[in-house]
Formats: C-alpha cells, sequence, structure tokens
C-alpha cells in the first residue's frame, strides 16, 4: 500500500510540475499577476508530494518490503538501518527520486527566497525549473520507477554492495546532487534573462548566491568522493580520471569559470552573454554526466546497470535542453551586450583570463573523457585513455591559471596602475620562489622542475589570499572592514593553495610499494617499518573479515597499529578489502591486505602518502570560502 | 579596451588557447591510447606490438598459479574461442576471482604470454566490462554455452 502511496505521490507532482511549467510562463508573457502567483503554490505542493513519494521508498527500505523490486535487489534484512535509508539512493532508481525531490527542494527555496526580485522574473525562473521536474518525472514514472513490485515477494534482499555500506558513501551523492541540480537554478535564470531580454547587474546579484551554494555543494560532493575513493577502494589512489569523475569535474570547472563571470557581469556590466552561455553549459554538463552515469556507455566503475532506453531518453532530454537553449542564445543574447570599456590591466581582464582557462580545461577534461565513444564511432576500435594523459593535458592551463590567480585578486575594476600592485605582490612573489626551491629539498631531499612550480605556486596562492584579510584585521575597527565577499573569496583561494601544496608533494613523494609478507616479518618503506604482527579472524555485523595488525615504527620508534581487513560480506559474498590508515596532518600512512600467497605469505600493499589529507582539507576550506561570500550583507540586502 | 578590442581579444585568446590544448591532445593522445584487443585477435598474432593493449574475458577455472610466497602468478583468459596465458606480479584487486570477467593491461612478451601491469576487476558481480561482453558474446550462445569447442589450437603462450 505505502509503495502504491510513493508511486501516486509521484504522478501527482507530474501534474504539479506541469502546472508549474506552464502557467506563471504564461502569466509571465501576460503580465498576468495570478498566473504568475501560482508559481508558488505549485511548487510548495510538487516538493510536498515528491517528498512524500521519497518517504515512502525510505518507508519500504526501513521495513524490509521486499515485493518492492528495487528494495529486494539493493537491501537485506540484516543491513544496519543507516545503510537502508542510504542504499535509497544507491542505485539508479531511488537517485533519480533524490535528484527530483532536490530540485524540487531547490524550487521551493526560490520560491521563499525572492524578495526584492520582480514577480515576472521569479515566475519565469520557478516556470523554467518546473519544466525541468517534468522531464525528470516523466524519466522516472515512464523508465525508472523505484515503486515496481515484485511478486511474489523475496524473502530477503540481495544486499547494498558493500563498497557502499559506508559512511561516507551514504553522503557523497546527496551532496554532489545538490551541487549538480543547484546548476539548474542558475540555468533557470539564464533562461528567464533570455527570454525577457532584461538582464541588468541586479541579475547578477540575484543569481550569484545561488550559485555559489551549488557550486560549494558540488565542492563538498567531489572531495568526499575522492575521500571515499581513497580509502575505500582500496588502493589508496585519490582521483583516477575516471569518466564519471570527469563527468562531476566538468560542471565544477565550468561552475567555477561561471562564478568569476557572474562577479565581472555583477559589478561591472560586462561579460553578460558569456555569463549566460556559461549557465548554460554548466547544466547541460551536470545532464551529460548524468547521461554518462546513467547509459553504461562509458566505461566505469562508477557505471549503473546497463539499460539503453534510460540512455536514449536523458540523450534526448539532453539534447532539447542544450539545442533548446542555445537556440535561445542565439536569437536573444547579441541584444544583451553592453558598451562598457576596461584597461589591459585590470581585474575584467584577469577573469577574462581566468575564463578562458578554465573552459580550456574543461574542453580538455571532455575530449579526454569522450574520445573513447567518437574513435569508436569512427572505426571501431576501442581505446581508453589512460590517466598519465589528463595529468600532463590539465596542467597546462592550469599552472597559468593558478599563477595568475594571485594578481587577479588585488587588481582594481577598470584600471589598475602597475606601481602599487608590483609593490604590493613583490615579497610574496619572491618568498614563493624561494619557498618552492627551499622547501622540498628541505623536507623531502630532493627536487624537480615541477615540483618547484607546484610549491611556488602554492605559497604564492596562500600568501596574496591571505594579504587582504590580514590587513582588514591589523586595521582598527570602524575603518573600511573587509566585506564577507571579499573576505569569501580569499579564503576560497586560499583553499585552492593548500589543494596545489597536496597534489604536488604527494604526487612526487608519495611511495607506493607492493610486497609480500609473513606473520612476524617487518619491511622497510619510506624510512618506516612496516612489521606485520599477526593476520586474524573476525567478526562484524554483516560480514566476516581477515585481519592484519601492522605496527609502524621509525627506528624502533613506535608510530602506530593499524588494522586492514578483507571482509567478506555474508549475502554477496564478495571480498572486499578495507585499507588500515594511520592519518595525520602530514602524512598518511596506508596498509592494505591482498590474498594469501601461500607458505603463510600475505600479498600487501604499503603506501606513504605525505601531505594528501591537504587535497581535502583545501577542498573543504574552499567550500567554506564560498559558504562565507554567501552571508554578504548585498545579499541579504537584496532579501529584504 | 574599446567592446570591439575586448572582443578581439577574447576571442585571440580563445584560439591560442584551444589551439595549444589541441596541440597537446594529439600529441599525447597517441602516447596514452590504449586499444582493446579480442584475445582471438592477440592469438592470431593481430595486436599492436611494442606497445600496451589491453585485453579481456573470463578468467579460466583452475588455471591461477602462483609462485609460493611470492607476488608473482600466472592465470589464463578466455574469450569462449581462444585463451591466452597472463603473467603479473603485484596486488589483485577484491573481484578478480576464477571463472570472472577481468581486463588486463599491458604488453605482449616473447614467449606468448600477455605480460600484465595491471588488472582490473568489476566492483560489481553482476557488472562486465561492455568490451569485454561484447568480446563474449561472439562465442557464446545465450545461456553462455560456447559455440565451438574452446579450441585446443587456439592458445597462446
Amino acid at each position: 500500500m505505502i509503495p502504491e502511496i510513493g508511486h501516486f505521490a509521484l504522478i501527482l507532482a507530474l501534474s504539479l510540475a506541469v502546472c508549474q511549467g506552464v502557467v506563471p510562463l504564461i502569466g509571465a508573457q501576460r503580465n498576468d499577476a495570478a498566473m504568475m502567483s501560482v508559481a508558488r503554490t505549485a511548487a510548495y505542493g510538487q516538493f510536498l508530494f515528491v517528498a512524500i513519494s521519497f518517504g515512502c521508498l525510505i518507508w519500504a527500505f526501513v521495513h524490509d518490503d521486499f515485493s518492492v523490486l528495487y528494495v529486494a535487489n539493493h537491501s537485506q534484512l540484516s543491513l544496519p538501518t543507516m545503510y537502508k535509508v542510504s542504499a535509497v539512493w544507491s542505485a539508479h532508481e531511488g537517485s533519480l527520486l533524490m535528484w527530483i525531490l532536490l530540485l524540487a527542494g531547490w524550487t521551493m527555496a526560490v520560491a521563499r527566497f525572492n524578495s526584492g526580485m520582480p514577480q515576472v522574473l521569479v515566475a519565469r525562473v520557478i516556470g523554467i525549473l518546473g519544466l525541468l521536474a517534468v522531464g525528470f518525472l516523466l524519466f522516472a514514472l515512464l523508465t525508472s520507477n523505484p515503486f515496481e513490485r515484485l511478486i511474489p515477494a523475496a524473502m530477503d534482499g540481495a544486499d547494498l554492495n558493500p563498497l557502499l555500506q559506508d559512511p561516507g558513501l551514504a553522503i557523497h551523492p546527496p551532496l554532489l546532487y545538490v551541487g549538480y541540480v543547484g546548476f539548474s537554478v542558475a540555468f533557470a535564470f539564464a533562461i528567464a534573462a533570455m527570454i525577457s531580454g532584461d538582464l541588468d547587474q541586479n541579475w547578477a546579484r540575484w543569481t550569484r548566491p545561488w550559485t555559489v551554494v551549488a557550486w560549494l555543494f558540488l565542492t563538498l560532493g567531489i572531495a568526499l568522493g575522492s575521500w571515499w575513493a581513497y580509502y575505500e577502494l582500496g588502493w589508496g589512489g585519490w582521483w583516477f580520471w575516471d569518466a564519471v569523475e570527469n563527468a562531476s569535474f566538468m560542471p565544477w570547472l565550468i561552475g567555477t569559470a561561471l562564478l568569476h563571470s557572474l562577479a565581472v557581469t555583477e559589478r561591472r556590466g560586462l561579460f553578460k552573454s558569456w555569463t549566460l552561455l556559461l549557465s548554460i553549459s554548466a547544466f547541460s554538463l551536470s545532464l551529460l554526466g548524468t547521461f554518462l552515469v546513467r547509459s553504461g556507455i562509458i566505461v566505469s566503475v562508477h557505471a549503473f546497470a546497463t539499460d539503453p532506453t534510460r540512455g536514449y531518453f536523458i540523450l534526448a532530454f539532453l539534447g532539447i535542453v542544450v539545442i533548446g537553449a542555445l537556440a535561445l542564445y542565439a536569437w536573444r543574447a547579441p541584444a544583451l551586450d553592453s558598451a562598457v570599456g576596461f584597461s589591459p590591466l585590470s581585474r575584467e581582464t584577469f577573469l577574462l583570463l581566468n575564463n578562458v582557462l578554465l573552459v580550456v580545461a574543461t574542453t580538455l577534461v571532455l575530449m579526454g573523457t569522450l574520445a573513447p565513444l567518437i574513435v569508436e564511432m569512427i572505426n571501431g576500435s576501442k581505446i581508453s585513455i589512460g590517466p598519465p594523459w589528463f595529468e600532463v593535458a590539465f596542467l597546462v592551463p592550469t599552472i597559468p591559471l593558478v599563477l595568475l590567480l594571485g594578481l587577479g585578486m588585488h587588481t582594481a575594476w577598470r584600471k589598475q596602475s602597475k606601481d602599487p600592485l608590483i609593490r604590493l605582490v613583490r615579497l610574496p612573489a619572491i618568498g614563493a620562489v624561494i619557498i618552492g626551491i627551499v622547501l622540498p629539498l628541505m623536507f623531502y631531499g630532493r627536487t624537480s622542475v615541477l615540483l618547484i612550480v607546484g610549491c611556488a605556486a602554492a605559497v604564492w596562492i596562500v600568501a596574496t589570499s591571505l594579504i587582504q584579510p590580514l590587513r582588514s584585521w591589523r586595521r582598527k575597527a570602524g575603518a573600511t572592514a573587509i566585506t564577507r565577499s571579499a573576505l569569501g573569496m580569499s579564503i576560497a583561494h586560499l583553499g585552492m593553495g593548500l589543494f596545489v601544496i597536496g597534489v604536488t608533494i604527494v604526487s612526487a613523494f608519495g611511495v607506493e610499494s607492493d610486497r609480500a609478507m609473513r606473520p612476524g616479518e617487518t619491511l622497510e618503506v619510506a624510512g618506516l617499518e612496516f612489521e606485520l604482527r599477526e593476520v586474524r579472524e573476525v567478526e562484524g555485523p554483516n560480514y566476516t573479515a581477515i585481519e592484519g595488525v601492522v605496527e609502524i615504527r621509525r627506528e624502533g620508534d613506535f608510530i602506530a597499529t593499524v588494522r586492514p581487513q578483507k571482509r567478506q560480506y555474508r549475502v554477496q559474498k564478495n571480498w572486499m578489502t578495507e585499507a588500515g590508515i594511520h592519518p595525520s596532518w602530514n602524512k598518511d600512512l596506508f596498509v592494505a591486505l591482498g590474498d594469501q600467497l601461500g607458505e603463510g605469505a600475505w600479498s600487501v600493499r604499503i603506501q606513504y602518502k605525505p601531505m594528501i589529507r591537504f587535497i581535502w582539507l583545501g577542498a573543504l576550506v574552499m567550500a567554506l570560502g564560498g559558504l562565507i561570500s554567501v552571508t554578504d550583507r548585498r545579499y541579504r540586502k537584496a532579501q529584504q | 579596451m574599446k567592446p570591439r578590442q575586448q572582443r578581439m581579444l577574447a576571442v585571440g585568446l580563445a584560439i591560442v588557447g584551444v589551439g595549444i590544448a589541441a596541440a597537446l591532445t594529439f600529441r599525447a593522445f597517441d602516447e596514452n591510447m590504449m586499444f582493446f584487443v579480442e584475445i582471438s585477435d592477440v592469438v592470431a598474432g593481430e595486436y599492436p606490438k611494442e606497445r600496451n593493449f589491453r585485453i579481456g574475458g573470463l578468467v579460466v577455472e583452475d588455471s591461477i598459479e602462483r609462485e609460493k610466497g611470492s607476488l608473482a602468478m600466472t592465470f589464463r583468459v578466455t574469450d569462449m574461442r581462444c585463451e591466452v596465458g597472463v603473467e603479473y606480479e603485484g596486488v589483485l584487486p577484491d573481484l578478480f576471482r576464477e571463472g570472472q570477467g577481468v581486463v588486463a593491461h599491458g604488453r605482449m612478451g616473447n614467449d606468448g604470454v600477455f605480460v600484465a601491469d595491471k588488472i582490473l576487476a568489476k566492483h560489481d558481480e553482476n557488472y562486465m566490462a561492455p568490451e569485454v561482453a561484447e568480446s563474449l558474446a561472439q562465442h557464446v550462445d545465450e545461456k553462455m554455452q560456447p559455440l565451438q569447442e574452446v579450441g585446443t589450437e587456439c592458445v597462446s603462450g
């Protein structure tokens, strides 16, 4: 009964989404206030019914209703309750429903927090979000109904994939989806502006906080996914240039470009049509990402079970959204250009460069991701593009990007005179070069060109990001305090610097060693002694495990004991590696247990990962910067 | 800067950026591109010489042999028509098992044995890499029974 209520609620949500997508848009065209006011009610109603539907699916999971096919396939009686809930979004149908719920949530937020915005704009934005919701709801109802029954019901479920039985992965998809779906708000604002032909600086001010929030969630989602891959996939990498990782990274890159372009549009009324194009691209790339994951056309650890119908549906939806939006763009955007000039040395120029480089980076990732598909279409050969290519190609746009960042932050709008800028950044620049040369030699004993560039760039970003906050902190209260917006920017850039340090050091000095080991044996890796004390069996709630006890010492002094496991889950019988990690701020020591090799020996992978935590810390700080910037007073003023 | 100059600057920069990107892509693409070669083709000698490629198929039952106490091992992979020997030294992925789908990256050794430097097995039992599934599908019926006898002559290594 409950699953049928969920299914029915989803159909009602579709009807409301149709209202929400049609009536306000017509109302906005006719300037009919009554029709436009339908937007808010319909958005609330749609959210309510989608939430009921989502609640019903959670209920089915928590109550082990194995007469629901989706539950029977992805849950199991002895699964801990927390994972029964997260199993809801562990596969295609449920995660699509979550996507719809989040879209409805964002829409409701727009309907709620819009004071100061003209009613016509609100009605159009909500209307467009309604049309998107219609597309996704149809997708769910026609191809991916999570409430489909299994008759007769299964006695027990097939269990949740053990890889997903992890707190990190329980919250990784929701965060990522909040980001993905959030870009639909920026998209809707862009379409609304093109329909009305009215794009002023206020428009950019209203669009900006929504975009920043979407971006910061996407940042967190990607970072969490990377961290999960690091400790849970068992083999210690943090980024694999896997097609699906790239699919989440491309909207992030374009979203980052969009944030910077929006800043120019808000402050100076420039780059308007460019901003629109980026808004369209960010959302289109989010859809492309979904298409890649759902259709299974690309080889990936993330690929869900293949179903061509779903792939076609998403592809058709993507086609309608992209072609429709670009056609509207070609028709309306030329009218939006403004004729304001800026000097070659100005913040506008730096932000332009930032955008060009980010778009180049996105293009490279896109090419590498789609190349296997394109080559197969042309001559039928099945190729794959290795991570080394991405690593090299990606550095080309990003090195100038991070170097220019330090200058751009301190350049004035319109026109900047050269000398004060040089005076301001001289010290950080010299310091960065010196530290860049000295730091790797001092702590790690060797260096290379790439290391010097990486370390210098990191120090340069950190130092230049701190100039403004430090100055305002030292100044007396009341004197021109730093705005939240500027503080947010500085902190986000600081996060970028921390990230660059982490990536540089761990790529250069990380050590990875696969060895055979017997209990009692000691191996030396990266100047540390790893002793396998014993290998024993342990019992978990729904698995049995073989656990290695490894003691780590430096010159005989005890550092830590780690306990890597190989788990066998009782239902699916899969073996899963659970790495033993000793984390600290400046290095991770990582031991994973492999197979039994005979004669009492085990294969082990030992890794030394210096500064790896800075990669995720950097992402966290970036997201924090985004959060601070949306609390800026001028956005709140717009809300009054 | 006048708007026209701005536009020119933007266009110029974009062209330079895309140009560099394209040049790099095509140069490095070739080096990092790995072809998937079906096992029947490997056995027939039709594989890229002197460079890495990928093979995939099912791990043959009872074919895994280890050197006792070391990471070195050999096994055989079949596409349900031909089979090839694979040699590997390293930690294996969790789902590597006899009878299961596997993809190996590496190159051909002199003795007809494929020397793998990377082994991939999927994280989900029901999921098989599309190229492997396609390659197997040519040689089996709906019940996964081989269409012809898995030939003893069609073997490498």
